[in-house]
């Protein structure tokens, strides 16, 4: 079965990206988790993002574009990343998502990925 | 939070594995004596703080519960056991004595420990039936969605129903392998009680050593009851050393020893001769005696290795999973032969590459054989860890 894993982080744990005394010590965790992912053969499709201040957010208004720079104001958690993992269960999914940097500074969100309507494939 | 409310409180903690192994009995059903059971506390919370506090507030909820059962009864005209319609016949059911011994539980406990149920269910359902947690706690414990594990549950209690007329104590010759399965559960609950980082998961651990005593004190002629009661009580003696005052782990070789519970190792020791004198080997005993010789580090100021390297290979021989043979190769490394070790670690099974502990001893075990891939065992480590102190101590060891 193929799941979503969200990674989000609390605004504390995006800091310490820019933190020089904090950063290593990020990256080296993050680094080794999509490692064990890479090595167990689980691993669709993934990334991680740019920190949220880079983000750019459109909606239309009554037909009228509305663009606005940053995360949402009020977000306490922001998406660090994601990844499509393929995994026997959600039981196992759980597992990893359990062992991300993030969820115990933030949360893992676990998605069953919606399979494509019958006849939609190729 | 009203007295009436704090009191209803303290009787369901106090008495709600006695009331329900009862009920469960006398009714050959759990899942309907858990509801009759919680619809008596709530029953209690509405009374209670206008009529008072009863005299006897677990014959209270008893009786509550009882009137609930047979009204079900009524209704699904349940063939009754001769026993329980007698029961319903008594006017005022005596006040439950408090035995020093609630054995009822163990009983609830084998129930739950039935090879007919799932093996992954035994302990959470032991957890529910036995302690009344909740299948939301239960399930973070065990790290499974809130409503799979409810499913589970559910699913387990149908099969003791099912199962019904198996309601009764095992036979003697039933007992080890039951009690095998009732101690790996009580193992596991500690296991995920050690790991969660606060409550409630955490009460799983007191839980868990609640039910090793209270096994060892009702079997006390089974050596593998006390073996894991002296295994879990040395690491009970070692928790607080686990972590330093900044909340950053502690490995086992770094900890002080003066900082380990005197109370709890004496106990823990007593345990295990209490076991030995029984002359029944088992894997429980042996990683208790494996701890006891950590433990000798307190006295003597040396980790006996050559010794544990020893009893990790008598454990290997018991039963030899995957944590028994990396601390095997972990003490041969300790004990002056890491190329041994490593040659150990090179021919587990391919499962041992999703184990964290498992790359955690590769790092250290390379290291010390000084051979290349120190660096990328670590990772690998830190990859598969959940714990972020163990977390934060192995990525201050990549250098």
């Amino acid at each position: 079965m193929q799941f979503m894993l969200v990674f989000k982080e609390t605004t504390a744990e995006v800091s310490r990206r820019d933190d020089p005394s904090a950063a290593p010590a990020y990256w080296g965790a993050w680094q080794a988790y999509v490692g064990a992912m890479h090595g167990s053969g689980i691993v669709v499709s993934g990334n991680a993002l740019q920190p949220p201040r880079t983000a750019t957010h459109v909606r239309l208004e009554g037909g009228k574009r509305q663009v606005q720079d940053g995360p949402f104001a009020d977000t306490h958690e922001h998406l660090g990343g994601y990844f499509i993992v393929e995994t026997a269960s959600l039981d196992d999914a759980l597992e990893w998502a359990a062992r991300a940097p993030c969820a115990s500074a933030g949360s893992v969100e676990v998605r069953p990925v919606l399979p494509p309507p019958a006849g939609a494939a190729s | 939070m009203s007295e009436a409310t704090a009191a209803a409180e303290r009787v369901a903690r106090e008495s709600y594995g006695r009331l329900v192994a009862r009920l469960a009995w006398q009714w050959r059903d759990l899942a309907a004596a858990e509801d009759a059971l919680a619809d008596a506390f709530a029953a209690a919370l509405s009374h209670w703080p206008q009529q008072g506090l009863p005299d006897a507030p677990e014959a209270w909820l008893a009786r509550a519960a009882q009137r609930r059962l047979l009204h079900h009864a009524r209704h699904t005209r349940l063939t009754l056991d001769p026993r329980v319609t007698a029961l319903l016949d008594e006017a005022e059911p005596e006040a439950p004595q408090r035995p020093a011994v609630p054995d009822a539980r163990l009983q609830l406990m084998f129930v739950c420990a039935h090879p007919a149920i799932a093996t992954q269910v035994h302990a959470p359902l032991m957890l529910q039936a036995v302690l009344g947690l909740d299948a939301k706690v239960i399930a973070s414990a065990f790290l499974v969605s809130p409503a799979a594990m409810a499913q589970r549950l559910v699913r387990g209690k149908a099969r003791i129903r099912e199962a019904g007329l198996r309601f009764e104590a095992p036979e003697d010759r039933e007992l080890p392998a039951r009690l095998a399965a009732v101690l790996e559960a009580i193992y596991a609950a500690y296991t995920l009680g050690r790991q969660a980082l606060d409550s409630p998961a955490g009460d799983l651990r007191e839980e868990a050593l609640f039910l090793a005593r209270l096994t060892a004190q009702l079997l006390p002629g089974q050596a593998e009851a006390w073996g894991l009661l002296a295994l879990l009580l040395h690491a009970e003696a070692r928790r607080a050393a686990q972590f330093d005052a900044q909340g950053r782990f502690v490995p086992l070789q770094a900890q002080d020893p003066t900082s380990w519970s005197d109370d709890l190792i004496r106990e823990a020791e007593t345990a295990l001769w209490t076991a030995a004198q029984l002359r029944q080997p088992g894997s429980f005993q042996i990683e208790a005696a494996i701890q006891s010789a950590h433990a000798q580090r307190r006295a003597t100021g040396q980790t006996p290795w050559r010794a544990i390297a020893q009893l990790y290979g008598v454990l290997v021989q018991h039963h030899a999973s995957l944590g028994a043979r990396v601390g095997l190769a972990v003490a041969q490394a300790e004990a002056g032969e890491p190329a041994a070790a490593v040659a150990l670690l090179d021919a587990l099974p391919p499962e041992a590459a999703g184990y964290a502990p498992y790359w955690v001893a590769r790092a250290h075990v390379l290291g010390l054989a000084g051979a290349p891939g120190r660096q990328a065992a670590l990772q690998r480590a830190i990859g598969l860890t959940e714990d972020p102190r163990l977390r934060d101590y192995l990525v201050a060891q990549l250098g």
